[in-house]
């Protein structure tokens, strides 16, 4: 089984990295660009011993507990067989 | 009165953050390895800059899994005196020791230069040796210092008289010229709610000599060294 965690900046809270990306892909020649925001992907392979839905249990407590920082950033785990 | 220095993986500014409190302070003061967590001999921990664990992931994120951080929350929590610099500030936000976050600084380079802060409140075991209104030339050196935290987290820092230090310029006006990062409101170190954690992004033991530019920071680690002796 894999996990797919998703990590992305909340709302509002400012995204410098997205904005200098915006601009660059602008300055290609891109347009009709409303916003970029940049985040976190994680793969986690997981060994196949429990069911999915455990394992999304315990993926979506190290997404809460480790990879985001749930003052700044959202997740977003999926599970694939 | 005894100092100990936390060492992680990556951490950078112990060995100034230790001559200080040897030379200056004139006091005791240990290396703390981060897999220690016998903290009981100490009276105050400083938790210096650097880049702990190569700031992998967030800045500070993984440095609050390190062993010894159990000990710093029950060390805090007994009302010892913890003090985290750039670095340490950010794992002390990581821990949930202090609130809010670091975030990548407005303009996104990474900041090396002397800035100003006006301390805001004198009412600190780190402050108390000095006027409210007193501005201090530090220096900063972060890529993730923006501080930022939800409304009410504000408001409670503002009731409170938790926010000890803002950045402002040399006649120490908050302006947001003087703002080098983009922190909300200009913040450049708070307090715990009990007062006895306090997290600064800028580098006061940088700044304890006059070869260095600066010693303005000198007036740190003499408050803190005033609240330690009327304690013992």
């Amino acid at each position: 089984m894999k996990a797919k965690v998703y990590v992305s900046l909340k709302p509002g809270i400012l995204d410098p990295q997205g904005k200098a990306i915006q601009h660059a892909v602008e300055l290609l020649g891109f347009d009709g660009i409303a916003d970029v925001r940049q985040g976190k992907y994680f793969e986690i392979a997981l060994a196949d011993s429990g069911t999915p839905e455990e394992a999304r249990e315990s993926v979506s407590r190290m997404a809460r507990e480790v990879l985001s920082n749930p003052i700044i950033e959202d997740y977003r785990v999926e599970i694939e067989a | 009165m005894k100092f100990g220095v936390i060492v992680f993986p990556g951490s950078n500014c112990d060995h100034d953050a230790y001559h200080v409190i040897s030379k200056h302070v004139g006091q005791p003061v240990d290396f703390i390895w981060h897999r220690d967590t016998k903290l009981n001999s100490y009276d105050a921990l400083i938790i210096p800059g650097g880049f702990s664990y190569g700031d992998y992931l967030r800045a500070g994120a993984l440095a609050r899994f390190s062993p010894v951080m159990e000990s710093v929350k029950k060390f805090a929590a007994s009302g010892r005196f913890v003090l985290g610099i750039c670095n340490g500030f950010q794992i002390l936000c990581e821990a949930g020791l202090l609130p809010g976050a670091l975030i990548r600084n407005r303009d996104l380079h990474f900041i090396c230069e002397h800035v100003f802060v006006r301390v805001e409140t004198s009412d600190t075991p780190f402050t108390n040796e000095m006027e409210r209104g007193s501005v201090l030339q530090l220096p900063i050196a972060h890529a993730e210092g923006n501080y930022i935290c939800d409304d009410a987290t504000f408001e409670a820092l503002e009731q409170e008289n938790r926010i000890v230090v803002r950045y402002c310029d040399r006649n120490g006006e908050v302006t947001a010229a003087a703002n080098p990062n983009g922190s909300r409101d200009n913040i450049a170190g708070i307090c715990s709610r009990e007062r006895n954690v306090l997290g600064l992004m800028p580098h006061p033991e940088r700044a304890c000599e006059e070869l260095l530019g600066s010693s303005d920071g000198r007036d740190i680690f003499r408050s803190l060294a005033a609240t330690l002796a009327a304690v013992a």
